[in-house]
């Protein structure tokens, strides 16, 4: 293992952190204001095929549209959690389905095609070191942003004591419509990545990424932090049995393609056997406000 | 202040919305008017995707319009949503009294088998047929044919033309998931590339273990990008849109890469080698042609390179990818192989023992 094969690794590590790192942040900021937000991997398949619709006009058109459509499938969302008080986990699963729907839809609709767009060549360039760094980055600013601000510890006064926080004058409905629509920005950036790295739009192309998100968020806490360390976990995982199988090594495939799975069973062992110490869901989590 | 939220409510919301969807992905009819007088009736299931997947479905689509156009058939097709709908839709078709029922995909084996035997007057075809349980391959019922393709063979040449084209004595197979079938394309290649370069490496990989590991370009970016950094010269893929984010890796690296299943030069002109194409489109026309004259025959078929069944993109000098003597050698061991000469290995284990 060369200096070279480990930096490449971590290149890999990186770039398919990305979407991880991105829609755990979205998972985060909705659930701390506690709202339960399993509409990720819809959300991060509507930015992308909508960033993808930008495309022809430009990357900047393209990453608008992206941004664009998350913040609008986060407001209904927000509408049908926050003050239409409906169920957020029967919410979710609705948005997921229509935007698996929705993106199928028009991708036939618009490409006439039910596999994938054409190539996007406005997208060209190189632009793995902007979101990497711009996903770190939005990990340090939600840290800051949650922990050091008035606006982050109404958000989190919300996800623990909503009456209390409305007590004493909080207001509760806009604080979390807030925090969802943060989220579905958050997230839309992982989207949109992806169909930057592609140059094109796929059908599915989010492959499970906003599930495996939900998971590093509860990995890392609840917390920003927590959150990106756990997404790099997951994408560390996946680089490996990547980068290994490039190597020819006589290892059984199999082997190598459980390894994503044994280092998650792994991680989250020793997360119970450290017990609830930071690891406790916010405690109003799920539960609308009159 | 808004109402509160009672179950009610929030399963009303919940059904317009799921509503919404289903109405998105329903069922969709193509029909061509009524049929003529005594015309053959022939109806076809697609697989997920449908129409436009540029890939399976594409090519059997193609195989029923030249049915029409040549044979003066009638056709329906049936664009299933998911799962259920596709035994309801050859269900369905088989109920109407169709001649021919054609399902495209491995995906409908099971499924197919079940129908076929519901209604034996009906005459059945699937694509890629796959049905196997603890005895082994199960055959078709006499009613039902199986249409199977030696990838292997397709892949074999393909091998070849990607050894003859590596410098660097190095070459790249992406697999999507890890199936016997998809092993056939990998044990093909493997047995091309060692037939005309003994000490080539072969870096293979699969994108996973389930059937979302055809539909991951970010994954098969980053597998073709690490067999690239390792010295591959070219990547062979054969793992569906997965396959997409390896022809992304080609151009980031300005390398080469084989499309699989259908000629997929305009994914990526100019980093497209060639393609091993499955000719879906030959196997579903001579289906119908048989049922036309009465000598359909249930059971196995097989379409190989004898039948052409299977064959690599050659389109000299337009693209300029495949010199003169590749070519040359490459259609020596197609020769071979139909003549009988050479056979193809279909598992990874005979191609490296132990």
């Amino acid at each position: 293992m060369s200096a070279s094969w480990l930096l490449g690794l971590g290149v890999t590590t990186l770039r398919l952190g990305v979407p991880y790192i991105m829609a755990a942040l979205g998972g985060t900021v909705s659930e701390r204001a506690g709202v339960i937000n399993i509409a990720l991997e819809g959300l991060l398949l509507l930015s992308a095929l909508a960033a993808a619709l930008g495309a022809p006009h430009g990357a900047a058109a393209a990453a608008l549209a992206g941004l664009g459509a998350g913040l609008a499938a986060a407001a209904v969302f927000g509408l049908l959690t926050v003050l239409l008080r409906a169920n957020q986990v029967v919410c979710g699963v609705a948005m997921f389905l229509l935007a698996d729907g929705l993106s199928r839809f028009l991708l036939k609709v618009v490409y006439g095609s039910t596999s994938n767009s054409p190539r996007l060549g406005q997208l060209e360039g190189h632009w793995a070191p902007l979101f990497v760094t711009g996903a770190l980055l939005a990990g340090l600013l939600l840290h800051g942003l949650l922990g050091a601000t008035t606006f982050g510890l109404r958000l989190r006064a919300v996800g623990e004591h909503p009456a209390a926080a409305r007590s004493l004058g909080v207001p509760v409905h806009r604080v979390r419509l807030l925090a969802v629509l943060l989220s579905g920005l958050l997230t839309s950036v992982g989207g949109i990545w992806l169909v930057f790295d592609q140059r094109q739009f796929v059908a599915l192309m989010s492959g499970g990424r906003g599930f495996i998100a939900l998971a590093a968020m509860i990995f890392g806490g609840w917390r920003p932090l927590g959150a990106v360390g756990a997404a790099l976990l997951f994408a560390l995982a996946e680089a490996l049995a990547v980068r290994l199988q490039a190597q020819g090594l006589p290892l059984p495939n199999y082997a190598v393609q459980m390894l994503p799975c044994g280092l998650t069973l792994v991680a989250l062992g020793l997360r119970g056997a450290m017990g609830t110490r930071g690891s406790r869901p916010p405690a109003a989590l799920g539960q609308p406000l009159d | 202040m808004a109402r509160p939220a009672t179950p009610a409510r929030c399963i009303a919301i919940t059904l317009a919305l799921v509503a919404l969807n289903a109405g998105l992905l329903a069922v969709r009819w193509h029909g061509r008017g009524a049929p003529a007088e005594g015309a053959l009736r022939v109806g076809l299931v697609f697989d997920v995707g449908g129409r436009g997947d540029k890939s399976f479905n594409d090519a059997a689509y193609a195989g029923v319009a030249r049915a029409q156009a040549e044979l003066g058939i009638y056709a329906e097709f049936i664009e299933p949503g998911e799962g259920s709908d596709r035994e309801s839709g050859i269900r369905l078709l088989a109920a109407r009294g169709f001649d021919l029922v054609i399902g495209v995909g491995f995906i409908f084996s099971d499924d197919m088998i079940g129908v076929a035997r519901d209604y034996p007057q009906v005459r059945f075809a699937c694509v890629d047929y796959a049905k196997f349980d603890e005895h082994g391959f199960v055959l078709p019922p006499p009613n039902m044919v199986a249409l199977k393709f030696r990838e292997e063979e397709g892949s074999y040449l393909v091998g070849a033309v990607a050894a003859l084209r590596s410098p660097a004595r190095t070459v790249g197979f992406v697999g999507g998931m890890d199936i016997p079938l998809i092993r056939k394309f990998e044990a093909g290649y493997r047995a091309g590339v060692r037939r005309v370069c003994p000490d080539c490496r072969v870096l293979v990989a699969y994108a996973g273990t389930s059937s979302d590991a055809f539909k991951n370009p970010a994954r098969g970016k980053e597998l073709a990008l690490a067999q690239y950094a390792a010295g591959a010269d070219v990547v062979f893929h054969a793992a569906g849109s997965t396959g997409l984010g390896v022809f992304e890796a080609a151009r980031e690296r300005g390398r080469l890469a084989i499309g699989v299943d259908a000629d997929q030069w305009d994914e990526a002109p100019g980093h497209l080698l060639t393609s091993m194409t499955k000719q879906v489109d030959v196997s579903v026309l001579e289906t119908i042609r048989a049922v036309r004259e009465g000598r359909f025959q249930g059971g196995l078929r097989v379409f190989g390179l004898r039948e052409g069944g299977v064959d690599y993109v050659y389109d000299e000098p337009r693209r300029g990818m495949i010199p003169a003597d590749v070519r040359a050698q490459v259609e020596a061991l197609r020769a071979e192989i139909i003549a009988g000469r050479v056979r193809v290995p279909s598992t990874p284990a005979e191609v490296d023992p132990g």
